[in-house]
């Protein structure tokens, strides 16, 4: 249903035209003022921006759409889980999510094709950090995906689902860094507690795997807690149907 | 519950002796008749004491009924008596308070996965997406259903036959088609995956007389190959395309059985309707001298004359008694005289009327039943 229905294909328009031009901004100034920062780097360093749009857009409609148009009654009496009906939601909204992260790699390409001289060798095409920021992507999708995917179950309106899609990505986001600010102005936390704040830094984990780090314990943070949320979508439905 | 899970054992070993049954028209009819002796032993459908409360409201209470193999059931009932909730829980989507039903001799509280296998549903109003196409549409679901890979054209194949859509909107969207062939799109589903029981709810609402014609057809052809429910409010129809009636009300079953049965349960003797003349007010008066035990149950003034319906409890009566009867008289001339078979219309007022009679005293029974149950499943 997702890669058939033109609002996919209007969230991959608009997600492209958005990183594209922020990629050319980046590049501009990086021409302007020079920088230590890479611009693949930058660009990376920008992901919230498209996710909080793009991700609501690509899993609001999943189970709230199927839900309100009933059709998600002729998939119950079909021999299929719900188990497998959550995962496999889940799969085309992450395979389309991946997909266009993957298309934005087209940028330094062309960039590089086209101006081969202005470019210098290696500056776009930094392997190490596109390759680091590339796996914190795939292993944020999940857990912003299943956000999503959650929000969709629990409701049958889309524009509810896309709402609440979004400010769960803004409080997970946006969330984490601000606890992670309160916690270095006030720098009172006991130990433990600035471990966790520390753990939920989603730009923290960002940094470290683009400058090639790539550390086990957000793997378990963005994987364990999507699987937690599919789960609880699964008994949603199965509740609710 | 015990005797529930032998059934659903030996249910089981039955139905892997009989292997793949009940395909679609045609060549394996042979294989069905072969079977029927095996088969007859466990009914299609079997339902038992089942209720389903929404907080405060019971949607249906206590409701019994068997459904064997090869028979077209309808299920009548006004809004909110329940049809809906019994077939929902039948197909597995939605569960019961308590009571058991068993489908193919498994029960579907206890194994719904085995038993959305054997059932093929269409729920009330049809939903489709309308994004894709018709034949896009069908073999998804044909996947879903777990149609083999290699069977999978053939099986849409047959199927859009059956419905009537292979040459007329195989390739169509959805969305762009009329109500009639969404209907049949939403039948043609139903029929994939070789289901043994096929429930339909409200299949023929919103279409018109042709288009439930096409559909009456349908269910004729499916008729002694698969176990057919519906449910409908459009009397006519059910009388015309079902063996059996269930009617249901306010949650009870108040009858069940052939239009006949239900007749002669419900409204009893023969009736006749005559067409007179003069002062209609002498016919009681002279069945009664001529002998004939009568009750005038309805006078429609007409132009000049006048129409009466009137019962007669006698089986062995016939019209000419009734013609010698009354044309001896002078003040009325007898014009007409018709014998009146009660239609399912009269006989589904008799039944829930009676109903509601029997209930009307215990409680007050909430009556959006059904309405609330859309909210609950909804919030």
């Amino acid at each position: 249903m997702l890669f058939i229905s033109p609002s996919t294909y209007v969230a991959g328009v608009l997600f492209l035209c958005l990183m594209g031009f922020l990629y050319w901004a980046i590049l501009r100034t990086s021409v302007n003022a020079s920088s230590d920062i890479l611009p693949s780097v930058q660009f990376f360093s920008i992901f919230w921006i498209p996710v909080f749009f793009v991700v609501p857009l690509l899993t609001m409609r999943s189970i709230a759409g199927e839900r309100s148009s009933g059709t998600l009654d002729t998939l119950m009496t079909t021999p299929t889980s719900r188990v497998s009906v959550v995962f496999s939601k889940f799969a085309g909204a992450y395979i389309f999510y991946i997909l266009l992260w993957g298309l934005t790699l087209g940028f330094p390409l062309l960039t590089q094709k086209l101006f081969p001289h202005a470019a210098e060798a290696g500056a776009l095409l930094d392997t190490a950090s596109i390759t680091g920021s590339f796996i914190f992507l795939a292993v944020s999708g999940v857990l912003f995906i299943s956000i999503g995917i959650l929000a969709s179950s629990i409701t049958r309106s889309q524009l509810v689902a896309g709402m609440l899609c979004f400010s769960t990505l803004f409080v997970v986001i946006v969330g984490g860094q601000q606890l992670g600010n309160l916690a270095e102005t006030g720098g009172q936390l006991s130990g433990w507690l600035n471990a966790t704040v520390n753990y939920l830094q989603i730009f923290e984990h960002l940094d470290d795997f683009s400058r090639g780090i790539i550390d086990t314990r957000p793997f378990f943070y963005y994987v364990s807690t999507g699987l937690l949320l599919l789960g609880i979508s699964s008994l949603v439905i199965e509740a609710k149907a | 519950m015990h005797s529930g899970l032998d059934a659903s054992r030996d249910g089981r070993n039955l139905f892997s002796l009989v292997g793949p049954q009940l395909v679609l028209p045609g060549n394996q009819l042979s294989l069905i008749a072969d079977n029927t002796l095996l088969m007859e032993d466990i009914p299609s459908i079997r339902v038992r004491d089942l209720s389903r409360q929404f907080g405060q409201v019971n949607a249906i209470q206590n409701v019994n009924f068997t459904v064997n193999q090869g028979e077209v059931v309808g299920f009548l009932g006004p809004n909110g008596a329940g049809k809906s909730t019994t077939m929902r829980i039948l197909s597995g989507i939605m569960s019961a308070s308590s009571g058991s039903a068993w489908v193919g001799g498994i029960s579907v509280a206890q194994n719904p996965h085995e038993v959305k296998r054997k059932i093929g549903y269409m729920p009330e109003n049809n939903p489709l997406p309308d994004d894709m196409r018709v034949v896009e549409y069908l073999r998804f679901r044909a996947r879903l259903k777990e149609v083999p890979g290699r069977k999978l054209r053939e099986t849409v194949q047959e199927a859009m036959e059956i419905c009537d859509l292979a040459r007329t909107a195989r390739r169509k969207i959805i969305g762009t088609l009329s109500k009639g062939f969404r209907q049949r799109v939403g039948i043609a589903d139903a029929l994939l995956g070789s289901p043994e029981v096929i429930i339909m709810d409200e299949p023929t609402i919103g279409l018109d007389p042709h288009q439930i014609q096409g559909i009456r057809k349908l269910i004729d052809n499916l008729r002694g190959k698969l176990t057919v429910i519906l449910s409908s409010h459009i009397l006519p129809e059910i009388e015309r395309c079902c063996d059996r009636v269930i009617v249901i009300n306010r949650g009870r079953i108040v009858a069940a059985g052939t239009s006949q049965e239900l007749r002669d349960e419900f409204l009893p003797g023969n009736r006749f309707t005559i067409e007179v003349k003069g002062s209609a007010e002498m016919v009681g008066l002279a069945l009664n001298e001529g002998g004939i035990d009568a009750a005038i149950i309805e006078q429609i003034a007409g132009n000049g004359s006048q129409k009466l319906v009137i019962r007669i409890e006698s089986e062995t009566l016939d019209g000419s008694d009734l013609i010698s009867c009354l044309s001896k008289r002078s003040e009325f001339s007898l014009m007409s005289l018709s014998r009146s078979v009660p239609t399912l219309e009269e006989i589904f007022l008799a039944a829930t009327k009676r109903s509601w009679e029997e209930t009307i005293d215990k409680k007050p029974v909430i009556q959006e039943a059904e309405d609330s149950k859309h909210e609950e499943t909804t919030a």
